[in-house]
């Protein structure tokens, strides 16, 4: 990309390795960086005082260190009441819903590259920058996103609901390194986040255990339920739905002949379904919400291959869009754990062509 | 600018007031012969013989048994049965789930489909439409697979007046052994509803688009046709469509279709010669107005614009202002104009695409009412051009606003 065309880049720093390492190379590069910092919501404790893990003041003192070494401005941007809304209260409804949500991308679609990318363009800078491992392409003026070169580290997943006009102002320059690279830089740099260990997920939760956070918050989804067969068999009793995932068979307390998985959770009924391993395999899936990284759903079906979580291994597939932002996806061979509320990503070879909620694993026709 | 008196009704897509005939006809069925039509006794034989005659009088209009002629409660509940049925009745026998539609529908197709990919699993195809909204029988071929239980084209469309080629379409289904349907809600009195000729396996009507009452409908569905009800209760119209029948209903409804059949053609043609002079005015004396749907292959009594930059919605309120009632295809989400689906699907750009303006004539206009039109329009167009430079977001909002209030 030309830097020319990109002078002012703001820079989301989060006190960590990546994003530090990410601001020296655009500083090196000649870009005029601006740092900034989301402050976001968490949940309080007894003393009030508790914060966002990954904004606790230790963190916001070692992004402004990073910004200082660096000599570029910091801001601090206040998204507690964004991120409240469009994060955790979407986490507590998901989970209430009996889904299991992956609050990242909501995050990065409305708050990082909605809310932030919304304040870089008013504080006069073209684009804005993270520490993503991924990287961007322009192809007949259009962007395509792919995933970041070190396949350990590959953050597309999290980038795929993104939109052009998002993605045309974005700049991911960890893309084409490896961690180690990246950590290299930073101690070669001497950066002071060098060693930090990585961020966690579910940063809003103060101690890292949602089932506590969701029990204090909707006591209803933790009333004790049946856990049944496939037949309608009661086999045991669950301690609330939200403990439980598609394809999970420890900690189900059920004792039987043959390893019993979650095959489906009905929050209707406030039961667990649970049957062995050859009844879990399915073989499709209807996605809603689905979004196409071009901005043009396709109008036939298509091959790709798909993740239907973080770090799923890709799954041979075809995808057959319906009316209303839906679509089938039928997997070439059956798959365990398709799990509704989590994203289905697709992509092309590297090539992030888009994605969708999972709404529920389809029925196979009779 | 003097008011008339009259107030001009240019919305007959949208409804009609009820024929004086039609309300005669219905006379007695409200406190004379009331009888409930399954009861045996001779209330219930009197409205009995009354539904049966109103069904024989449909069943002739549409060239079929009457035994293939179910009472609804409107042309949307006619179009649900019709769907949900064909496609419950398709997935418990094991034929497949995938359905094909279009994608200018009216929502009681558009909707039902979609809640077929919910209810069975039903997988749902659109053919697309060109730039008049028109369908294309090969593709409609194209689209039909092995698993293929059920096609939905509208006999004409309601927001642009296209008529499709259902004969066509309903011969490519029958070669293939895929049901048809047809909602042919806006055909009735304008064009021919012959099921055999056409040949169509499942047809929704509503009586209040042709001058008959509200809150009925009819489906045909041929008479092999599988359709499991889904309404469930009695026996009513042969379990089909559960409820008391609306015997009233029923009788404003088949004398209503007899009346429109009967004078249809000379309707037709007298309508057509207004029509055009309508369209060939306002494209006339409007710079950058264009007919949206078909030239020709289009509704006698329909005509429909759209004008570069200008909200549909907001002609329609002003020409409210001026006494004459007509309609937009506009679709408002979140107070911001949004392109109506009908004419994105028609690869109409957005500047032309914010909501057309749909004129629908009908029993009582005339040479006068387009005049009139014809004076007050270009007027109108002019003025929202002017201001929307100015602010436009806002009369935007106004509208549409409005336009939700009213709950469109």
């Amino acid at each position: 990309m030309e830097q020319s065309s990109f002078a002012r880049v703001v820079i989301a720093l989060s006190g960590g390795v990546d994003s530090g390492v990410a601001a020296a190379l655009l500083v090196e590069q000649g870009y005029e960086v601006v740092g900034a910092m989301l402050r976001l919501w968490a949940e309080r404790g007894p003393d009030e005082a508790r914060a966002n893990r990954c904004c606790t003041p230790e963190a916001v003192e070692r992004a402004r260190r990073v910004a200082d070494l660096l000599d570029v401005p910091f801001h601090l941007i206040d998204a507690e009441a964004v991120f409240k809304q469009q994060v955790v209260d979407y986490f507590v409804a998901e989970y209430a819903a009996g889904r299991t949500p992956n609050p990242c991308i909501p995050c990065n679609r409305a708050v990082r590259f909605g809310m932030l990318l919304d304040r870089a363009r008013a504080l006069g800078a073209d684009c804005m920058a993270t520490g993503h491992y991924a990287r961007l392409r322009q192809i007949d003026g259009r962007r395509q996103l792919l995933r970041g070169r070190d396949p350990l580290k590959d953050q597309s997943y999290f980038l795929h609901a993104l939109t052009q006009g998002q993605l045309a102002h974005v700049l991911f320059p960890l893309g084409e390194l490896t961690k180690e690279e990246v950590r290299a830089i930073a101690r070669q740099r001497g950066l002071p986040v060098a060693e930090q260990p990585e961020s966690q997920d579910l940063c809003f939760l103060a101690d890292g255990d949602y089932r506590r956070f969701l029990a204090e918050r909707v006591p209803r989804l933790f009333r004790p339920g049946p856990i049944r067969d496939t037949s309608g068999r009661v086999l045991g009793q669950h301690q609330g739905l939200p403990a439980y995932t598609i394809g999970q068979r420890k900690g189900l307390g059920v004792g039987a002949a043959e390893p019993l998985y979650v095959l489906a959770i009905e929050p209707g009924e406030n039961a667990l379904v649970v049957g062995p391993a050859d009844e879990l395999g399915r073989d499709e899936c209807l996605v809603e919400e689905m979004h196409y990284v071009s901005g043009e759903t396709p109008a036939a079906p298509f091959r790709a291959t798909a993740q239907i979580r973080y770090r799923a291994r890709p799954a041979a597939v075809v995808v057959t869009p319906q009316p209303q932002r839906r679509a089938f996806v039928r997997f070439d061979s059956p798959q365990r754990d398709i799990t509704p509320g989590q994203f289905l990503v697709l992509y092309d070879g590297d090539v992030v062509l888009g994605g969708g909620v999972i709404c529920r694993a389809r029925r196979p026709v009779l | 600018m003097n008011k008339p008196e009259r107030y001009i009704y240019l919305d007959h897509s949208a409804t009609t007031p009820v024929d004086p005939r039609v309300v005669e006809a219905m006379a007695p069925y409200w406190s004379e012969i009331f009888g409930n039509s399954e009861s045996s006794h001779a209330f219930g034989r009197a409205a009995a013989n009354a539904l049966e005659g109103a069904r024989q009088t449909v069943a002739d209009v549409l060239g079929c048994r009457p035994a293939e002629i179910a009472f609804t409660g409107s042309g949307t509940e006619a179009d649900n049965l019709a769907l949900r049925g064909a496609a419950w009745g398709a997935r418990r026998s094991g034929r497949g789930a995938h359905i094909v539609v279009t994608p200018v529908e009216h929502h009681a197709v558009g909707h039902t489909a979609d809640q077929l990919v919910d209810l069975f699993d039903c997988e749902i195809t659109q053919v697309e439409v060109d730039e008049y909204g028109c369908v294309d029988p090969d593709d409609v071929a194209a689209a039909i697979r092995p698993d293929t239980v059920l096609v939905s084209v509208m006999a004409a469309n309601n927001e642009v007046g296209t008529v499709q080629p259902i004969a066509e379409i309903g011969r490519v289904c029958r070669e293939r052994g895929v049901l048809f349907h047809t909602d042919a809600v806006q055909a009735a009195g304008r064009l021919s509803l012959n099921v055999a000729e056409l040949d169509v396996d499942l047809m929704a009507l509503s009586a209040h688009k042709f001058y008959g009452p509200k809150g009925v409908g009819v489906l045909y569905a041929r008479r092999d046709t599988q359709l499991l009800p889904a309404l469930t209760g009695g026996e009513h119209e042969r379990g089909r469509r559960p409820g008391t029948v609306n015997v009233a209903g029923a009788v404003g409804l088949a004398t209503a279709l007899r009346l429109v059949e009967e004078e249809r053609e000379a309707e037709c043609v007298r309508l057509r010669a207004l029509r055009d002079r309508l369209i060939e005015g306002i494209l006339e004396r409007i710079p950058e107005s264009r007919l949206t749907g078909h030239p020709t292959e289009r509704l006698a009594h329909h005509a429909s614009f759209a004008f570069r930059g200008v909200e549909g919605e907001s002609v329609v309120l002003n020409l409210d202002q001026e006494r004459i009632a007509a309609s937009s295809g506009a679709a408002c989400a979140e107070g911001e104009p949004e392109p109506s689906f009908v004419l994105a699907a028609m690869g109409l750009p957005q500047e032309w695409g914010l909501g057309s303006l749909r004129l629908s004539l009908g029993h009582a206009n005339d040479e006068a009412d387009v005049t009139r039109v014809l004076e007050v329009l270009p007027c109108i167009v002019a003025q929202l051009r002017a201001s929307e430079v100015g602010d436009g977001a806002k009369l935007f909002r106004t509208s549409c606003d409005r336009a939700q209030r009213r709950g469109r």
